[in-house]
């Protein structure tokens, strides 16, 4: 499990805007390098990222080789409800990786 | 003393690997031909906004004019926006004109961004032009254009 770092805030205000950054480990192999012997390194990427606010998404990302390493991705949303907001990320190779942050809106 | 020809044969292998692995880069780098073109972005620009035309404005690119290191380029866009039910900003793409690959990133928000503002970190394998494209819900598309001087290109990363 890759790890991943979520800075979400805890409380907001309703109807706020809010900041949302995302961090998470992953070399993003871009599948154009080489290796010691000449043979090209298969690519392996995180090809989609989404934010899911309460069930509603609220963000999506395609993510290209250029992106890179350990992918990095801030974004906003409005604060409208307590919940959850959760993260997914899927790659390459079966790769896959979710993270939910709490956030009380008052 | 076989022995010892072979250990030296796996030796001067290793060494000629070695000395191609740290040519091949450069090489790679002069004269590979998947690298992506203006005429290659321009395509991907098109299989993006299709025959809409493309208005300068209302977007800002922020990246560095000068960058040190291509493997890791924090870049961010803006689009002015009310972000209303009626009034957002669909999607936000951004391309590069000489990167193996045209894309970088395509992002799709809604209304409930609140702001239109993302930002990523993004590799860079030579001095560019980057483009970053908006899509608003009423189906027009706008951009704004950086040119990046990158001392370091991302390939060299591979000589290890």
């Amino acid at each position: 499990m890759a790890r991943a770092l979520i800075n979400v805030p805890a409380k907001a205000k309703r109807g706020e805007v809010i900041a949302i950054k995302t961090l998470i480990s992953h070399e993003m192999e871009t599948g154009f390098r080489h290796s010691t012997i000449g043979l090209p390194i298969p690519r392996n990427i995180i090809t989609s990222f989404v934010a899911i606010y309460n069930k509603e998404e609220i963000f999506r990302a395609e993510l290209f080789p250029a992106i890179a390493a350990n992918p990095f991705i801030t974004f906003y949303t409005v604060a409208t409800e307590s919940g959850t907001i959760a993260f997914e990320w899927t790659g390459d190779n079966g790769f896959s990786a979710t993270e939910t942050a709490a956030i009380t809106v008052e | 003393m076989d022995r010892h020809d072979g250990e030296w044969r796996s030796r001067r292998g290793i060494l000629k690997a070695a000395g191609a692995l740290a040519a091949g880069c450069g090489a790679a780098m002069l004269v590979r031909p998947a690298r992506a073109t203006p005429a290659s972005m321009q395509i991907a620009i098109r299989n993006v906004v299709g025959s809409a035309a493309v208005q300068q404005g209302k977007v800002t690119l922020d990246i560095p004019p000068l960058v040190e290191n291509g493997s890791t380029v924090a870049v961010s866009v803006a689009v002015e926006s009310p972000m209303t039910p009626t009034d957002y900003v669909k999607a936000i793409h951004i391309f590069t004109e000489k990167n193996p690959q045209p894309n970088v990133i395509s992002i799709h928000l809604g209304p409930r961004a609140g702001r239109a503002n993302v930002a990523t970190r993004m590799r860079l394998v030579d001095t560019q032009k980057i483009v970053a494209i908006a899509e608003l819900s009423n189906g027009s598309f706008w951009s704004d254009t950086a040119d990046v001087i990158i001392t370091l290109g991302a390939c060299l990363e591979d000589v290890i």
